[in-house]
């Protein structure tokens, strides 16, 4: 080969070797998204039968149960219209409350549960995981508009 | 009067800035010498400035200033005072105090060990790095001022952040922010290069040790903030893929790309578009990682209070800096012309591809850390890329650029046959094969993936053993000459390669068999409970309430039994801070060469017992080893004396602060 070819091969090489990486990625991103529901959107079935999502809001007061074997809990996520009940095994974050803000990421059950295999809680006493916020904000909009 | 000093020695500090990007700019364009040669001075006083700004805020910090807004909102009289001073970065005002401080460090370094490199040359690197600094203290004189004052005074401070009270957050910003702070310098070079058209070996050799510390230093930075999450979060990861961590983690694998490419540049004069691009490029995603992590459109610890002000002022500066030097790289880059030319095989391709799989790891990365702010920023509501979308993607990219660096090292410049490249490596491959499908039956059960990372490990440490056999043979070919003196002989940059690689076998090792063999279990145990843990059988013995200096907490007291033998006592405790009211978990580790024993406790059940987190995470702290070692490798090789012996030029990057 002349070394104009073997240029060519270079480049042709590392263009493919890019082309395959970035099909391999676009096509990896998209079996990856995890979508954010809100409790309300999550009882009217908007949200995915199969697959995992994540619920946001706030953990309704008195609904935190725990299991005999004391690792299996069960609450309530509430964005102030509808409730999801939520069962998690594992130990919940530090700064898990009943009535403050929670993220939990699973899937919804055929009897209406939410089974998850990530909850999460907010950093510090102040702030609010954006999740959450948001279900508490649509909420107070659709509870405007009617 | 403290606070005052410090905000006056910032303004000063700002104004001279101006006044350094000026003398180096338009005196390089004007060809005026004095201002030209002024800029070396200015770079040391705007450092002196920006120190005494600092000192002022830390030292309002250890004697408890709360007039000082930053400082009630920070800190408390009850803290320790380490942590009180590690509370001066611990806030969003702080660490701005701390980027600007490291920023003009490096120029202050820049100006004192570059005396080999030309005036014109040094004033533009100079005054590109004025430049920058002027938008950092723009943003902290109009947007955050970490010398506000509070009227009336506060009784006491709201208190530091409990999870950033710790030993390792007290090293981690500052090893980190030199990171990447410290590759300002190589895209201060970058510019240089393209403004005056001097785009040469030399250039590269200049630019060299300045971007390997500031490599060395962030990987340092980011070990250091893995080791603290795995430690501190009280579960046990060590790698979360959370944006945060993707923000210093992009300007790390575009610098790690940049290293290679600038040691083409220098050998062969090639790859001189691709390595200032790839300056340009990695300095950039340090600032983005700036905004991510400061403009609060990131959720994390690292997020202070949304300020949309703040935001959108970094977001601008970030525009204005990286649209700039695209702008000047677009025009001209065309000019630079090509390099030397190199065959299909050889070292130059080998270092072409583990550039490019490189750039595309950091580029899935950049995907999947923003996209979801896109979506949300545009109003198509939210979305998250967990882990599994890293971790598809991460590794399969890095597996071929894990086996290159078993090659590329051995391989020729220009031209390298590929029989003899096999001859020298078959010995490595086999015995990495078979030893890689042997080995997980050792260890316990056989797992594809296991088998894959210890294959790559053990290719990676075999061939750079190969590396250095074939380098003594050639030295002792036809000559008598002893080991000692032969290994001496070897430049310490070519020590600091195989040490960094050798590095990068021992991470992989870590992940591997952390991921592979790591045993966790949540569980209710009341006093006298054991569980049993591979050969461990723990029992808790005591619960215990216990009052630290500004907490409050229970610390349980577990024995770990291996068989009959009693091996270890550990404590984890359960600690309420005060002030905040914040819950904090604090495990208990006992660190091993081949695992690490990790006990959290997790939350009270009704009837005095608790729920107890064990892990058993075998080869653990390989991980940090790792990283440890590649950063030591970096540090070996600024040390060369070649770098030193250049004169002064670039070389004192090893004593840079």
């Amino acid at each position: 080969m002349k070394p104009r070819h073997k240029r060519l091969v270079l480049i042709l090489l590392v263009l493919l070797l890019v082309g395959a990486g970035t099909a391999f990625v676009l096509t990896a991103f998209k079996s990856n998204l995890v979508f954010f529901y809100t409790p309300t959107e999550a009882v009217a079935g908007k949200s995915p039968k199969d697959s995992s999502f994540r619920i946001g809001g706030m953990v309704l007061e008195g609904s935190l149960q725990r299991a005999e074997d004391g690792v299996t809990v069960q609450f309530e996520i509430t964005d102030t219209i509808e409730n999801v009940p939520v069962q998690f095994k594992g130990i919940l974050p530090d700064l898990f409350q009943e009535g403050k803000g929670v993220v939990a990421q699973g899937k919804m059950t055929d009897s209406g549960v939410f089974v998850a295999d990530q909850v999460l809680a907010k950093h510090d006493e102040n702030y609010m995981p954006p999740e959450a916020a948001e279900a508490l904000e649509r909420a107070r909009k659709i509870k405007e508009a009617e | 009067m403290t606070p005052e000093i410090g905000h006056f020695a910032i303004i000063l500090a700002f104004c001279m800035s101006v006044l350094q990007s000026l003398f180096g700019l338009v005196g390089y364009a004007r060809g005026y010498v004095q201002w030209m040669s002024s800029v070396r001075r200015t770079s040391y006083l705007i450092f002196l400035l920006t120190s005494v700004g600092f000192a002022c805020l830390a030292i309002s910090f250890l004697t408890n200033d709360f007039s000082v807004l930053n400082v009630a909102s920070n800190s408390n009289s009850q803290l320790p005072w380490p942590y009180r001073l590690a509370a001066t970065w611990g806030s969003h005002e702080g660490s701005l105090l701390l980027w600007v401080l490291m920023l003009t460090g490096w120029m202050a370094a820049v100006a004192r060990f570059s005396r080999g490199i030309p005036t014109e040359m040094i004033s533009l690197i100079l005054g590109v790095m004025a430049t920058v600094a002027i938008g950092f203290y723009l943003f902290m004189l109009l947007t955050s001022n970490p010398f506000d004052r509070l009227l009336p005074p506060a009784a006491d401070g709201r208190d530091l952040n409990p999870l950033l009270q710790d030993p390792g957050m007290v090293i981690h910003p500052p090893m980190l922010y030199m990171g990447y702070v410290g590759f300002s310098v190589v895209f201060a070079f970058a510019i240089a290069a393209l403004i005056s058209g001097r785009l040469d070996t030399t250039w590269a050799r200049w630019s060299r040790p300045w971007t390997t510390v500031a490599w060395a230093f962030l990987t340092i930075g980011i070990a250091l903030g893995s080791w603290w999450a795995y430690y501190e979060l009280g579960w046990g990861g060590w790698w979360f893929w959370d944006p945060v961590e993707n923000a210093s983690f992009m300007p790390w694998l575009c610098g790690t790309a940049l290293m290679h490419s600038l040691l083409v540049t220098e050998k062969r004069g090639s790859f001189k578009i691709w390595t200032v691009l790839l300056a340009i490029i990695t300095f950039s995603l340090s600032l983005l990682g700036t905004f991510l992590v400061r403009s609060g459109v990131l959720t994390s610890v690292h997020a202070f209070a949304t300020d949309p002000e703040r935001g959108v002022f970094i977001l601008g500066f970030l525009v204005v800096v990286i649209g700039t030097s695209l702008l000047l790289f677009a025009w001209r880059a065309p000019k630079v012309g090509l390099g030397g030319k190199f065959q299909t095989v050889s070292r130059e391709s080998a270092l072409l591809a583990n550039n490019v799989l490189l750039v595309v790891a950091a580029a899935s990365v950049l995907l999947g850390t923003l996209y979801p702010l896109f979506l949300d920023a545009l109003g198509f509501g939210k979305i998250s890329v967990g882990p599994p979308y890293f971790d598809a993607v991460f590794f399969p990219i890095m597996a071929p650029a894990m086996f290159l660096m078993g090659v590329g090292p051995l391989a020729r410049w220009k031209d390298s046959p590929v029989p003899d490249l096999m001859q020298k490596l078959k010995w490595s491959f086999i015995v990495a094969v078979v030893s890689a499908l042997i080995l997980p039956f050792v260890m316990g059960d056989w797992n594809v993936l296991v088998s894959i990372g210890l294959l790559l490990a053990l290719w990676i440490a075999l061939a750079s053993i190969v590396n250095l056999g074939t380098r003594l043979k050639q030295i002792r070919s036809g000559r008598t000459v002893t080991l000692v003196s032969a290994l001496s002989s070897i430049p310490r940059s070519y020590y600091g390669m195989l040490l960094a690689h050798i590095g990068v076998a021992v991470f992989i090792v870590g992940v591997t068999l952390v991921n592979g063999y790591e045993v966790e279990k949540d569980v209710k145990m009341s006093i006298g409970d054991t569980v049993s843990m591979g050969s461990y059988t723990i029992q808790l013995d005591s619960l215990e309430d216990l009052t630290g200096p500004n907490y409050e907490g229970v610390e349980g007291t577990l024995s770990v039994y291996k068989g009959e033998r009693l091996v270890e006592v550990m404590y984890p405790q359960k600690r309420m801070y005060t002030v905040q009211q914040m819950p904090m978990t604090e495990a208990a580790i006992d660190t091993g060469f081949t695992r690490d024993l990790y006990i959290s406790l997790g939350e009270p059940l009704n009837d005095g017992a608790w729920v107890v987190r064990v892990y058993l995470k075998p080869f653990v702290d390989w991980i940090w080893g790792g990283c440890f070692l590649m950063a030591l490798g970096g540090i070996f090789a600024v040390s060369d004396r070649r770098y030193r012996k250049a004169g002064s030029s670039s070389a004192a990057a090893t004593s840079a602060p």
